[in-house]
């Protein structure tokens, strides 16, 4: 094929590679796509549902006698009216259509009814009375997953743990850096609220209007539940206004269809915004425990992981997610060694599934926060050590997965720090501090796991109304907002030139196209696609041949300005080549193709090992943010984005940036603001007013590049690019903030009391541990130990600063002590201010140890309790709080003191005096205090007895 | 309650609202404009955002019983008889579409800027459009469509 693996330079106008605008955009900006909840029919029933108020309950009984006898009201359904399977799910049929004995989480539907109209189906709720006995919420998932709690369903409440060793996974390493991490639940907060239409198709079927991502799935669960054929109920695709992930699991469809069942008359359902933050499936909150060992120079040795996810209360697409957290755990990097687990639990928390990023956006955050505390605890950048550890092509995962595309996580960070930084200072007020931080991820493409994943499309030619040739698509792909309909015109444009083409309306009078989720649509339709093409014209030559004789040679066949040729030209056929008109080979009868794509097998992870080539194929992006930081406030001012993302060949390079703006946008929510709360199971904010969604203004200025860099696996080279800005846009962000705050930053969203309060430092280990050791160390000992030895004896003199020990290694040999502490102070005098900056971003404040002890290293709590910082009064310490504010607003770092080398009267006075200082000098200051503090611990401990009865003497 | 206002220019006159009824459950349900948009009903998302004599206000928030006598324009008023205006135009052009949910609002809080201020900055339109929210395209493309409108606005 002429299009194949290369880059695209002169696309058909409107083909594959032209930035042509949304073909839906024009509807859309006069107002006159018809959404699922602007659809009507005349005598419709206005659809409401009955939900429980309770995250966790028993149901006693139901009583709708009183609700039946209401006027207007023309059916009160309960799990006693369902005709066929009482359950439904997307992976496993585990939730109730409608509750029956338990109610699991709160807002699950209960009870539906269908009015006349919408306020008398509210009042028709309020008619029912529901007696519930209230259970014990499960909504911690580290106590349910170590097995506390009544089983919320029969299996258990683990839904699924999954293991990935590899290599030696007892490897140990010289820096190791260790932090838990936690993820809070996103919603994924599409605009339009859901809402749909069902009616009796008059032959005993059903029709259904949804705002879904796959409507294949929503039919075969609505059938089950009406206990119809799959044929019988027809389902068209009603205008969606955003999905992300959280149309995908059934909300009110099965719902309508019973009602329209039932009452034999068209019914209508709209959510209102509450009802649907509680109804549709959220992003997983996770808590996750990482451990990074690397060596000195920060080459990765191992990772060991354990992530566990909350799946609130049903199974949804878990089972999935979880494998993308376990197989994506250690981010686009190579390592030789490790072990994950990954585990998805049940609680009575509203439900998690998909959501853009599916499982790859929560690890993505731990992973690259664990790069940037390895990078600083190796004195490196923190993009050098992501570069060094780099995957390339023909690395292999920790599932054993060998990767056979384009890896292009050097080139994209690369590429990433060419971009020149904004030009815009920091706002100039005092305490904002500027950070630019980075992040790279990558996720899979497509279904993975061993699915047989399909995508079928069906084309046929024929001649119009006037006379000319052109091309119909039926396809049920669901088109969600980003650009599935104008990608299938780009395609067919590409395969026909400037053929009239007919887009036919989505629905399931045509096999399945699979969901629009996975980063999966536009691949898995165009694979579809260019199968059904080729065979269209396979079909039309040999209608050809009988016009023209049998032709001998070969040539491929190309459809160009309505002829249909023969050639063996590279770009255009040439005249003298055999062609045929198509008007002619369609005169009698039209030419139907169906085609289905599967794409190539993929495998189930081994459940012991999880080992096993589950996914079909990756893409990678990186970000890079600027930030400001007020350190008074702890508030955060995002300045910049720029983000690169490999898409393979681009068809549409104005809908690939949309795609990566709005994808960097929702991990800019998911970083800064979004949270859905619950308290003992019970949301608390399921509003836009509590629930923040980014602004205008909380969103700063994208800048765009697309990497684009045709994968040879993928139909037309390209691939899909929904979910992976979602990825590293929130960590970017995060890094960007540490770098600005020093704050180890643990959690998303960031809170202003986690820039505000004295926060634990991340744990830094040196190997073998040497920060309890007593005994004293002779220097010929020390002269004669290797580097990583070193390193980790003497480590500790600077705090999670190793590299210091690596350069002082370089200096040797050391006549005495003194001398091995002037090195250190050389070293650190020595290094660039932003070296420095990184040093005392990680010492404690001083005199908070009493209410922040956790905070400190071992041995700064022993040298604040010397001090005498840890029995300060109250007066004292709140002295000291201000001043430790104070002096971070306008430095930036945290004051550091050696307490030991002042006498104790001073401490006011030369605290005072310094936060007079200039930052430049100031920070000179600083670093001799880190240097007295290094002297004094390497005097403690190396030496022998000698030493130190020459510094008490 | 009866009010008679005007939408787009044409008059109504519509017997037994209640005086709570929203302007935005008004235009949709009565009237059929259903190009405004109701995405949560409390004020805050925007997406019903229309103007009232030039104001733009949330139609969610408006009640029926403030209507009397006042001219709204929704999207549905933005064509003239050449066709889409400027702002819809340069939607389409900047790619600042996607689900479109949020588009009319957006266009009518675009349409409240520009009146106010022919030659706004990105950064004025950023804070012009924090009443609106957009969950599909991080907003780059909307700043950049408003902008392009005011430049072909003074074009004209």
């Amino acid at each position: 094929m002429i299009t194949e693996n290369r880059r695209h330079t002169s696309a058909t106008p409107g083909g594959i590679g032209a930035s042509v605008s949304n073909i839906e955009a024009m509807d859309k900006v006069r107002g006159r796509f018809v959404y699922a909840n602007d659809l009507t029919r005349a005598g419709m029933l206005y659809g409401a549902t009955l939900r429980s108020p309770y995250p966790h309950a028993r149901i006693e009984a139901i009583d709708t006698q009183v609700t039946r006898r209401l006027p207007g009201v023309q059916a009160v359904l309960t799990h006693a009216d369902i005709p066929g399977r009482p359950t439904y799910g997307f992976e496993e049929p585990d939730q109730p259509v409608l509750a029956w004995d338990q109610v699991r989480y709160q807002g699950e539907p209960v009870a539906i009814v269908a009015a006349e109209s919408a306020e008398a189906a509210q009042a028709a709720l309020q008619a029912i009375t529901v007696r519930y006995v209230r259970l014990e919420p499960l909504t911690d998932p580290k106590r349910v997953a170590s097995g506390e709690g009544a089983n919320l369903h029969p299996q258990g409440n683990t839904l699924r743990r999954l293991p990935i060793v590899w290599g030696n996974p007892q490897m140990q390493a010289p820096v190791v850096v260790r932090q838990s991490y936690s993820v809070a639940m996103q919603d994924p907060a599409f605009l339009a609220p859901e809402a749909g239409l069902a009616q009796p198709d008059g032959e005993g079927g059903i029709e259904v209007w949804a705002a879904s991502q796959w409507l294949h799935a929503d039919r075969a669960q609505i059938a089950a539940a009406l206990a119809l054929p799959e044929e019988r109920v027809h389902l068209h695709l009603a205008g969606v206004g955003g999905a992300f992930g959280g149309r995908e699991d059934i909300t009110l469809q099965i719902h309508l269809a019973l009602l329209a069942q039932a009452t034999g008359r068209p019914v209508k359902m709209s959510y209102t915004r509450e009802e649907s933050f509680l109804a549709h499936a959220h992003r997983h909150p996770a808590q996750m425990w990482y451990e990074h060992g690397a060596d000195l120079d920060g080459t990765l040795r191992y990772v060991r992981a354990h992530i566990l996810l909350d799946g609130g209360a049903y199974a949804s697409s878990s089972n999935a997610v979880v494998v993308n957290a376990a197989t994506f755990a250690c981010g686009p990097y190579r390592v030789p060694n490790g072990s994950i687990e990954a585990e998805v639990v049940f609680t009575n928390h509203p439900i998690a599934g998909a959501m853009r990023g599916f499982g790859a956006v929560q690890v993505a955050f731990a992973y690259e926060a664990q790069m940037d505390r390895l990078a600083q605890a190796l004195g490196m950048d923190p993009v050098e050590l992501r570069r060094k550890n780099a995957l390339r092509t023909g690395d292999v995962l920790p599932t054993g997965q060998r990767l056979e595309g384009p890896v292009p996580v050097d080139r994209l960070l690369e590429r990433l720090q060419e971009v020149p930084l904004p030009q815009s200072a920091s706002a100039g007020f005092p305490g904002v501090h500027r950070g630019v931080g980075f992040a790279v991820a990558f996720k899979n493409i497509g279904y993975s796991s061993g699915m047989d994943d399909t995508a079928t499309v069906r084309l046929r030619m024929q001649t119009g109304e006037d006379g000319s040739p052109e091309v119909h698509l039926w396809s049920a792909a669901a088109e969600v907002g980003q650009g599935i309909r104008t990608v299938q015109r780009q395609i067919l444009t590409e395969e026909f030139g400037n053929l009239r083409i007919v887009l036919e309306p989505i629905a399931t009078d045509v096999a399945s196209a699979g969901s629009t989720s996975a980063s999966r649509q536009t691949w898995m339709t165009a694979a579809a696609l260019k199968e059904a093409c080729a065979a269209l014209r396979e079909v039309l030559w040999e209608r050809a041949e009988k016009e023209l004789g049998a032709q001998e040679g070969a040539g491929r066949l190309v459809i160009r300005e309505g002829m249909l040729w023969r050639t063996r030209e590279t770009e255009l056929p040439a005249q003298e080549e055999p062609h045929v008109s198509l008007k002619s080979l369609l005169r009698e009868t039209p030419v139907e193709v169906e085609r289905t794509h599967h794409h190539r097998p993929t495998q189930p992870l081994d459940p012991q090992t999880g080992q096993g080539n589950a996914h079909l194929d990756f893409a990678f992006v990186a970000h890079r943010a600027v930030v400001d930081v007020d350190l008074g406030s702890g508030s955060i001012r995002p300045v910049e984005l720029a983000t690169i993302q490999e898409v393979g060949r681009a068809v549409n390079p104005k809908m690939v940036s949309g795609q990566m703006e709005g994808g960097s946008a929702q991990g800019l929510g998911l970083a800064l603001m979004e949270a859905l709360e619950s308290k003992e199971g019970v949301v608390q904010n399921a509003s836009f007013e509590s629930y923040l969604v980014p602004t205008s203004e909380d969103v700063p200025p994208i800048y765009t590049e697309l990497l684009e860099e045709s994968d040879p696996s993928a139909p037309y080279g390209l691939k899909g690019v929904g979910e992976m800005p979602t990825l590293s846009s929130g960590p970017a962000i995060t890094a960007a903030v540490r770098a600005a705050s020093g704050r180890a930053l643990t959690r998303f969203p960031i809170r202003p009391e986690d820039l505000l309060l004295p926060q634990p430092n991340v744990a830094v280990f040196l190997t073998p541990t040497q920060e309890q050791e007593a005994e004293s160390l002779p220097m010929e000992q020390i002269n004669a130990m290797t580097e990583e030895h070193f390193v980790a004896t003497l480590g500790f003199a600077v705090e999670e600063s190793p590299w210091v020990a690596r350069a002082v290694f370089q200096r040797r040999p050391f006549p005495d002590p003194q001398a091995l502490a002037d090195a250190f102070r050389e070293v650190l005098i020595s290094a660039s201010p932003k070296r420095q900056r990184a040093i005392l971003m990680t010492h404690p404040e001083l005199a908070t140890a009493r209410n922040a002890a956790v905070g400190l290293s071992a041995l700064s709590r022993s040298e604040q309790a010397q001090g005498g910082f840890s029995t300060l009064d109250d007066g004292a310490l709140s002295w000291w709080r201000r001043f430790n504010h104070l002096y971070r607003i306008k430095f930036g770092f945290p004051y550091v003191f050696a307490l030991r080398a002042h006498a104790e009267e001073d401490r006011v006075s030369v605290a005072r005096a310094r936060l007079r200082n200039a930052p430049a000098i100031e920070l000179a200051c600083a670093i001799e205090e880190v240097s007295q503090i290094a002297r004094t611990r390497i005097l403690d401990r190396v030496g022998g007895l000698q030493s130190v009865m020459e510094r008490e003497a | 309650m009866e009010i008679t206002f005007e939408v787009n220019g044409q008059s109504h006159n519509l017997a037994g609202v209640a005086p709570l009824e929203s302007l935005a459950v008004i235009l949709r349900d009565r009237l059929g404009l259903t190009g405004t948009k109701i995405g949560c009903a409390t004020g805050h998302c925007g997406a019903c955002s229309v103007l009232i004599d030039e104001r733009l206000v949330n139609a969610c928030l408006v009640p029926a019983a403030q209507l009397q006598g006042h001219q709204v324009t929704t999207v549905e008023g933005l064509e003239t008889s050449e066709g889409i205006d400027n702002v819809q135009q340069a939607f389409v052009e900047a790619g600042a579409v996607q689900c479109g949910f949020c588009t009319a609002g957006m266009e009518m809080a675009a349409h409240a800027l520009l009146s106010a201020l022919s030659n706004p900055t990105k950064e004025q339109i950023r804070s012009a459009l924090t009443g609106n929210l957009c969950r599909c395209t991080g907003y780059q493309k909307i700043v950049d469509a408003v902008y392009q409108a005011a430049i072909g606005l003074k074009g004209v």
